[in-house]
């Protein structure tokens, strides 16, 4: 599903470069679910920007579902990302003024379905991830699960090959995390590939495979 | 097309910060108002300065005699002269690019007035010996009866032709002045026709109280022989009546023995060249007027992309959320821009109905309550220029837009995402 290369990243701010990434080779393959672990700075959230098409790479190659993703014009990005990605943060970035069923719809909006059947597209996923009663509140009425699930329904709502989660659970008590983490494993069964970044050994010790990240280069692969 | 989203987000944004949005839309909607304000003055007041000039001809010219200043051919400096009857046929002759020639005497001299009794009604009154022609050069209303005719200049007929006020002053309300004898200066004359100026104010009461009498009446009446006191002459269309002007006064010139250099015997007014000289005030104030509107007007429109600018830095996170979510660039810009075009069209457009509104309400109150001005008539804003204004005003609305929509999204999404 994802094949990346020798990828290579550098910041470069004033007369500084930071070389972030110093040749990554991963292959993440349909239906798993790995999770990323690193100190912070190791390069871990550059790596998952990368995959999700949010930043660009300066070196390597990156095939997504057998697509070569290289210097994409920002349109035919913002496409791949709507069709073939769905995202999950760890500040969940729900947009404050539309509710949460609106907030599920819009990756729909951006595939021009009309505002009826996205609705109720985005009702159905709100039902799977058991909050449809709160379909019509907005963001700052929901607790913190609530919104991740918010969230994880958006990213399901185009029905992604992978799923790619910046510390889903970095903002979550322990209990609402196992929760969070019930829907993620559920997903991923139906056949959705996961990628999961996280600093929280418990949430990666229940995907299948933890990638250890230190100071830009893959240092460990465990198969949990 | 009608996209529910895209209004409920251009809605919100609008309203988050109400008094934000409303001194934004304040700036253009006082620009596009006072542009309209303007424009309708600047129209009254040509309105009502052209009214002054009636329907008269612009394309003519005044002459009558001064004293000569220039001895010659044996005359001594400081002789007066009058034209003659014989002056009408030379001039005539002599210029092909005459249209209208009409002799003219005001009885008593320039600005003479004539006592004017009936029954036992007086008042004085400035009395003219005119042509039929006349009446083609500074044409006026007629209420009831006819203007001077031919068979009134041959026949050397007792009859005239009176104002408006005159009417008032010498009849009983609601009497019919036609066919009435009126006796001006010891002698009778029959009414024949009641005439009302087309000019505005003060200039129509002066015409109102004006008595035209036949040519020929006035100089058997009054004892003038074959003089002329003046002529009025208009040129052929598309003759400039300076051309006219100048060989009429060569002519007369040579016709009273007056030196070919005394440029101050024969006085002489151009009224194209003070017509010219107005229309082009005019032009300088609708000039002015839009270098000031469009200024304030732009001053709006920058206003409102200073606006979108601090809206798109505000909502940068936003935008990195649905960049990230599949927004393409093309979405986000033209989301952008149709904001800044509705603030702009909203704005504007009340600034129009407003500005069109009040010169309306100034319309109604001048033709309704008699105020009569010399110099303010019909205010008013031409439809193409409201139009063409609107349309200024979406095509600015979005190019207002557009600086902030290219900055928007001219930042990497993951890093619109990271923008605490």
């Amino acid at each position: 599903m994802i094949k990346i290369r020798n990828i290579h990243k550098s910041y470069i701010t004033g007369q500084n470069s930071l070389h972030v990434l110093k040749g990554i080779d991963l292959d993440v393959h349909p239906g798993e679910m790995i999770s990323v672990m690193g100190a912070s700075g190791s390069g871990k959230s550059t790596l998952l920007n990368i995959l999700g098409i949010l930043d660009n790479y300066d070196q390597g190659e990156y095939l997504l579902d057998g697509l070569k993703i290289s210097k994409l014009s920002e349109r035919k990005a913002a496409q791949l990302r709507n069709k073939k990605l769905g995202f999950v943060f760890q500040s969940f970035n729900l947009i404050s003024f539309k509710n949460a069923m609106e907030n599920v719809a819009m990756p729909l909006y951006y595939q021009n379905i009309k505002r009826k059947k996205r609705n109720l597209m985005a009702l159905d996923y709100l039902d799977r991830m058991g909050i449809k009663e709160w379909a019509h509140h907005l963001p700052n009425e929901l607790s913190g699960g609530q919104k991740q699930r918010v969230a994880i329904a958006r990213a399901l709502i185009t029905n992604p090959k992978v799923i790619l989660a910046d510390e889903p659970t970095g903002a979550l008590d322990s209990v609402t995390s196992l929760e969070v983490m019930d829907h993620l494993h559920e997903i991923n069964k139906s056949g959705i590939t996961m990628i999961i970044v996280t600093h929280e050994h418990d949430i990666a010790a229940r995907t299948r495979k933890t990638i250890r990240i230190t100071d830009g280069l893959i240092t460990d692969i465990v198969n949990n | 097309m009608f996209d529910l989203d895209r209004w409920h987000e251009i809605y919100y944004v609008l309203r988050s910060n109400k008094l934000r949005t409303f001194l934004t839309a304040f700036g253009v909607f006082w620009g596009i108002f006072m542009l309209v304000i303007m424009l309708g003055s600047g129209k009254g007041l040509q309105n009502g300065i052209t009214q002054n000039f009636g329907d008269m001809a612009t394309n003519s010219v005044f002459l009558w005699t001064e004293r000569t200043t220039v001895p010659y051919k044996g005359f001594t400096r400081g002789r007066s002269f009058d034209y003659e009857n014989s002056d009408i046929r030379a001039l005539r002759d002599a210029i092909p690019e005459i249209k209208y020639l009409a002799p003219r005497t005001n009885v008593g001299g320039f600005n003479g007035s004539s006592s004017v009794v009936r029954k036992l009604k007086s008042g004085e009154f400035p009395l003219f010996g005119d042509y039929p022609v006349f009446n083609n050069i500074d044409p006026v209303n007629m209420v009831s009866g006819r203007f001077l005719n031919d068979f009134d200049l041959n026949e050397k007929r007792k009859v005239v032709v009176i104002g408006q006020r005159v009417v008032d002053i010498l009849f009983e309300k609601g009497e019919d002045p036609i066919n009435q004898y009126i006796q001006i200066n010891g002698v009778y004359f029959k009414v024949v026709g009641v005439f009302r100026s087309k000019r505005n104010g003060e200039a129509a009461a002066q015409d109102n109280q004006r008595i035209h009498m036949p040519f020929t009446t006035v100089q058997r009446t009054y004892n003038l022989g074959n003089t002329v006191g003046f002529f009025n002459i208009t040129s052929r269309d598309g003759v400039p009546v300076a051309i006219v002007e100048k060989k009429a006064i060569e002519v007369l010139k040579k016709r009273h023995f007056i030196a070919p250099e005394d440029d101050r015997a024969i006085g002489h007014f151009n009224l194209e060249e003070e017509f010219k000289k107005m229309h082009g005030l005019f032009f300088g104030i609708q000039f002015l007027i839009w270098i000031v509107g469009t200024g304030t007007l732009l001053a709006g429109i920058i206003g409102v992309s200073n606006i979108m600018l601090v809206v798109v830095k505000e909502r940068t996170r936003e935008i990195g959320i649905q960049r990230a979510l599949g927004a393409t660039p093309a979405k986000v810009i033209s989301q952008i821009i149709t904001e800044s075009v509705v603030l702009t069209t909203f704005a504007g457009y009340f600034g129009l109905v407003i500005g069109v509104g009040i010169l309306e309400g100034i319309n109604y109150l001048l033709d309704h309550t008699g105020i009569n001005t010399e110099m303010f008539l019909h205010p008013g804003v031409n439809f193409n220029v409201a139009v063409t204004a609107l349309i200024i005003l979406v095509i600015s609305g979005a190019v207002a837009g557009l600086i902030p929509a290219r900055k928007a999204v001219s930042v990497k999404p993951i890093d619109a995402l990271r923008y605490e």
